[in-house]
């Protein structure tokens, strides 16, 4: 039941492998620190000599010390905006407030006075949605001056635009998730409903204001000429119009005064599984950067990846023996049961019935799933598409998205097409999606792609009696393959939120533990499977 | 011997004779005021009596309540440690009259002993040598003079009133005798309205060497000296046995000189005969004189106890129930040599002045004796004594001895309290002292070096800002996991009244990145242990909000909790507005008038309710707006304040 790796860290394969995923973590770490600075040196600086504390001082000071951070979007936003809206303006994450999991979201007003661009709205959403389907408790330390209104069109009036936000809190609220505000800033206009429609709200004496129109805009309206504190600060909303509930001398105050609503909560963790006590793997998860073939076209037994995830690398793998391109097993991550479902190759359909079957095994048991994708696709062909690989593929994506159990996916590798659909690609609502630097996900492969739409065009020449050299062709197909490759990238995937963010993968294990964590605050509900084709 | 016997005193002297009794099968019982009902020598007796209040006056000093108490319960004997009634030559005929026995010398011989002049006069009948000088009532200047030079030069010209240097010269030649003495006449006058003056031999580099003596109120023998020379205006500080220095010759002629000095009064019991010796060119035997003798077992007793092997207080119950001296002169040696060093609630910086607070916790390490009279969880009241304990170490060597002591200070733990273990430490380590360069001019003279407080250094400050945000015991790998950088998180604490901030970066379970006054310091945990620059960070205890570092001596911080702070009241605090509609019953505002915030300006009533209306800031009352009897609507200004 322990997996015996059969890697040779010495060898030269491994030594190339880990020199090119390091590479690629490179440049996302350098995505990630230029998030983290947010909207610059002389911005931040300004910030600071208002006695304010950074977006991220804030959050480390609302967190219990030492808590674990899991944070959620981190690099949003990257290369949108002409770089303008780093982190898309607000940090989110999972962290702990008094022992219990919490979202935060955190305008970071460095960052074009922390107004929401698309993505900043998309990134806030995200946060909502995690927070929602994961039961975990909402602090919004705000700091923004609403909608950014020259991508107003953008940001205002569709379903998943701004006033979903407030939605989202009602709804929260309704089911008892707790809407913490602390006003540490500007809440201007719709930002205003934040703090408004909150269970609890904390502002800050002469920094925090909350008001519909600011003071410019009401003496355009009505005339009247009023300061920003009388108009709409601490005092005025925690003596006068009860907007706000706790008035904080600072932003150390304010975060001190949240977590003590936070404490006041009367709110315990569900129990949900049958926890062992936890152990490191047999296999350092430092090897994952050798063990992985750096070209994502080198075929690799999934396995080396598994042994350096779970617990004591045991894995009780199910249904070895059949539809092998698909391996199923439960194992143990920091001491949380898991199923594991995760690729070894091209899907077939014996593969595609094994994944339902396992599914439908872990959601009878409530055990939640761990997918690690790295496929290519269903298998074409005549042949299987004569013995209904359709069909077997869509008893897997039903599984997939019926299920009720937590979903984590971690995309490994590549992420092409229908087998996105059955290894809980975005669209399969997983409660956690995260990427690897070297992982790359599109509707097909950029060759693939270039070659059907060179094909199409070879036969419209053809037809028409014309001829195309392979010169021609290729640089016909060439703007394809570039544009897939890019948009392809894990960065550009990340800064569309398309995934909750890229990850070390040296980090997996620990990534994995907070998302099993976090989910596990949301009791596991029976699952109704959709029919399924037989 | 006692079947049982009632301890008059309380603390460490209590236990320590407690703890002998009980060795010796003896039951034991304990006198307490209101203060001690839970202290460590009540919880230590077979059974205690509750005697009276916190002062000493309205308990330990009660001599009849105490006599009564031991009558109570049955005891045989009193032991009177030492102070309160320990030299109370009435309280020992009381003791006597009631058919019971005092564990310590005859009411006569404590008489004899008591006034100092007349123990001196008493002394040089029996040839105990006592410092030359002339204490009488001629005040000729020619004969003073002649009396000087009869004493031997340098003298010392002292107001007889006198006190705190005044009217004190020193003289060293008979030239300037004469012009020494006018001035020192002069001096008298004006501090004390009287100007006579004594003369005394001037000793030089004095030394305080003391020997232990042992009496059964015929016959005694000596025990052997203690110099307790490191002293702090006239308060041992440090004592050590044997002293340095002295020669088998020198020590002969001292212990006999003690032994005649007890056997001239018939002393019975432990005591202590106190000599001045004449540092300036080592120990000679012509350089000590008498000063007092003490008629009680010493704090300091412990010292002899380690180099001689013997319990003092067994002798003294034994001695007490009529036993022979359990050892003949020739039996006793010495071996080795002892420190004790008197650890005290004492805050050093402020002019030790006396602290108190409740111990947070109190260990001593394994490997010295530590007589305490408290526990952790006890209290040091301001009414007593402040002693936490005495340290007491024993090696082969003085050097031995003196380094262990040194150790031992560094590895006392006390929190809860301010204590001199950094003080008593800086002595301990004292060049001149390890040479035995010892008088007690010593602390007086290194006194500002002595109580500098060394700076708290930066792995100071990080292992209390560790323990504040209780990041020490981090265990799992997820603690302080963050996807990229780590997050920065501060905390705020106080040290000695200035609140400083220290910001950490946690980078997993084993790595913290501290950031103090802008410089950052990176904390690694290897093998258990937390480091800085290679080196552990000391050792820290927090009880609520106090942390207490120990690197080594006890540096106490406070972490401020950023929710204990009042937030300023809002809104236009200057104006006084009635809250609800109603009637004024009194105005007590009175224009000009200073007021302080929470002062009352008036009263309204309304709701059936009367409603005090109170100053929201400090100000003075600009205008009074309203009237007693009117009738006034919510919102209505009252009284209106200005700036002070």
């Amino acid at each position: 039941m322990k997996l015996t790796s059969k890697a040779m860290p010495s060898s030269e394969a491994f030594k190339q492998n880990r020199t090119a995923h390091l590479e690629a973590l490179a440049e996302v770490s350098a995505a990630a620190e230029a998030a983290r600075l947010g909207g610059g040196e002389a911005s931040r600086a300004r910030h600071e000599s208002r006695g304010k504390m950074l977006p991220r001082r804030r959050v480390a000071n609302l967190l219990d010390p030492g808590s674990p951070f899991l944070e959620v979007g981190a690099t949003a936003a990257h290369g949108l905006y002409d770089g303008a809206a780093p982190c898309a303006g607000v940090v989110a994450g999972i962290g702990r407030v008094e022992g219990q999991d919490v979202m935060v979201v955190c305008n970071d007003a460095t960052v074009k006075g922390g107004t929401y661009y698309p993505m900043t709205v998309k990134k806030h959403l995200r946060a909502q949605e995690i927070a929602e389907e994961n039961n975990l408790p909402c602090i919004y330390l705000v700091d923004s001056g609403g909608a950014n209104l020259p991508n107003q069109d953008e940001v205002f009036p569709d379903r998943d635009h701004f006033g979903r936000i407030f939605y989202n809190q009602a709804r929260m609220s309704a089911k008892g998730i707790a809407q913490i505000a602390v006003v540490m800033g500007s809440c201007t206009a719709g930002g205003a409903y934040v703090p408004a429609m909150s269970d609890v709200t904390i502002i800050v004496k002469d920094q925090g204001t909350i008001f519909l129109a600011g003071p410019p805009l009401v003496k355009a309206a009505t005339g009247e000429v009023v300061s920003t504190e009388d108009l709409g600060g601490g005092d005025v909303h925690t003596r006068l119009s009860g907007v706000a509930d706790y008035l904080a001398e600072d932003d150390a105050h304010a975060l001190a005064l949240a977590r003590r609503a936070v404490r006041h909560l009367n709110r315990r963790k569900p129990q949900t599984v049958d926890w062992q006590s936890a152990e490191d793997p047999a296999y350092d998860p430092e090897e994952i950067l050798g063990v992985v073939p750096a070209d994502l076209r080198t075929p690799y037994d999934i396995r080396e990846v598994i042994a350096r995830l779970v617990d004591g690398s045991r894995f009780d793998e199910f249904k070895a023996r059949y539809g092998e391109t698909l391996v199923t097993g439960f194992a143990h991550v920091k001491g949380c049961p898991v199923g594991i479902i995760a690729n070894n190759g091209v899907l077939f359909s014996e593969a595609a019935q094994k994944g339902a079957h396992f599914i439908e095994l872990c959601s009878q048991r409530k055990t939640p799933l761990v997918f690690l994708q790295n496929i290519t696709g269903f298998m074409v062909g005549r042949k299987y598409e004569n013995e209904g690989i359709a069909r077997h593929g869509a008893k897997m994506v039903t599984a997939v998205a019926s299920t009720n159990v937590p979903k984590i996916t971690m995309l490994v590798g590549g992420s092409f097409g229908a087998g996105n659909y059955g290894m809980a690609g975005r669209a399969y609502s997983p409660r956690f999606l995260w990427s690897w630097p070297n992982s790359r996900i599109s509707v097909m492969g950029g060759e693939q792609a270039a070659g059907v739409l060179a094909t199409v065009k070879r036969d419209a020449i053809e037809r028409k009696g014309g001829s195309w050299s392979a010169q021609e062709e290729a640089a016909f197909k060439q703007p394809t393959i570039d544009m897939f490759e890019a948009q392809s990238h894990p960065l550009y995937a990340s800064a569309r939120l398309w995934d909750d963010g890229i990850i070390d993968p040296r980090k997996s294990r620990d990534v994995l533990s907070l998302s099993l964590s976090a989910a596990l605050n949301a009791p596991i509900e029976e699952t109704h499977f959709g029919l399924f084709r037989m | 011997m006692f079947e049982k016997i009632l301890i008059a005193n309380r603390g460490e002297i209590a236990c320590r004779v407690m703890e002998t009794a009980r060795a010796l099968g003896v039951r034991t019982v304990a006198v307490y005021s209101d203060a001690d009902a839970a202290s460590k020598h009540v919880a230590l007796a077979d059974e205690a009596v509750h005697i009276g209040g916190a002062a000493p006056q309205t308990s330990y000093l009660l001599g009849d309540r105490i006599i009564g108490a031991a009558q109570a319960a049955g005891a045989q004997a009193i032991h009177p440690g030492y102070g309160f009634l320990s030299e109370n030559p009435d309280f020992v005929e009381a003791v006597e009259e009631a058919g019971l026995i005092f564990i310590g010398p005859s009411a006569s011989a404590i008489r004899s002993m008591g006034l100092k002049d007349a123990a001196k006069a008493l002394m040089e009948k029996a040839g105990v040598p006592v410092v030359p000088g002339y204490h009488g009532d001629n005040q000729n200047p020619a004969f003073l003079a002649a009396k000087a030079k009869e004493i031997t030069y340098p003298v010392l010209i002292k107001a007889v009133a006198g006190g705190g240097g005044k009217g004190m010269r020193l003289v060293e030649q008979p030239e300037d005798f004469a012009d020494a003495l006018v001035s020192a006449q002069g001096e008298a006058t004006t501090a004390f309205g009287n100007p006579d003056v004594l003369i005394e031999k001037y000793i030089q580099k004095p030394r305080h060497i003391e020997v232990q003596v042992f009496g059964d109120g015929k016959t005694a023998v000596h025990l052997f000296e203690r110099d307790c020379s490191l002293q702090r205006r006239h308060q041992k500080v440090i004592e050590e046995a044997p002293a340095p220095g002295m020669t088998a010759e020198m020590r002969a002629a001292m212990g006999q000189a003690a032994v005649r000095a007890a056997e001239a009064i018939g002393y019975k019991g432990a005591g202590t005969v106190e000599f001045i010796v004449d540092g300036s060119d080592g120990l000679r035997p012509d350089g000590f004189w008498f000063m007092e003798m003490n008629t009680r077992l010493q704090v300091e007793h412990p010292v002899t106890e380690a180099i001689t092997g013997v319990d003092l207080v067994e002798w003294q119950l034994r001695v007490a129930a009529g036993e022979t001296l359990p050892m003949r002169q020739e039996d006793l040696t010495i071996s080795g040599h002892a420190f004790e060093a008197r650890l005290y609630a004492e805050d050093v910086p402020k002019g030790f002045l006396p602290a108190t607070g409740t111990l947070t916790h109190l260990t001593f390490p394994d490997n010295v004796r530590a007589d305490s009279g408290v526990r952790a969880g006890d209290t040091i009241s301001p009414w007593y004594d402040p002693m936490i304990s005495k340290v007491i170490t024993h090696g082969p060597t003085r050097a031995a001895a003196l380094s262990q002591l040194a150790r031992a200070l560094e590895q006392t733990r006390v929190a809860g309290t301010t204590t001199n273990l950094g003080f008593l430490g800086a002595l301990a380590r004292h060049k001149g002292f390890a040479a035995g360069e010892v008088d007690t001019g010593l602390i007086a003279r290194d006194l500002e070096t002595l109580v500098q407080t060394p700076e708290v250094t930066p792995a100071a400050r990080i292992a209390a800002a560790q323990v504040a945000l209780d990041l020490q015991q981090a265990a799992d790998s997820e603690f302080g996991f963050s996807l990229w950088a780590p997050l920065q998180r501060s905390v705020h604490l106080e040290l000695e009244g200035n609140a400083f901030e220290a910001t950490v970066a946690v980078d997993g379970a084993d790595r913290q990145i501290w950031t103090l006054d802008g410089a950052e310091h990176l904390v690694s945990r290897q093998a258990g242990h937390w480091l800085l620059a290679g080196q552990r960070l000391p050792d820290c205890l927090r009880a609520g909000e106090v942390i207490t570092v120990f690197s080594p001596f006890g540096v106490s911080f406070t972490l401020l909790d950023p929710l204990d702070r009042a937030v300023s009241a809002g809104g236009d605090a200057a104006l006084i507005e009635a809250p609800m509609p109603g009637l004024v019953k009194a105005i007590f505002a009175e224009p000009g008038a200073e007021v302080r915030e929470g002062d009352r300006l008036a009263v309204l009533e309304a709701m059936k309710m009367e409603h005090a209306l109170l100053a929201a800031r400090d100000g003075i009352v600009a205008e009074i707006l309203a009237a007693a009897g009117d009738q006034v609507e919510a919102g209505a200004a009252l009284v209106r304040l200005e700036e002070a």
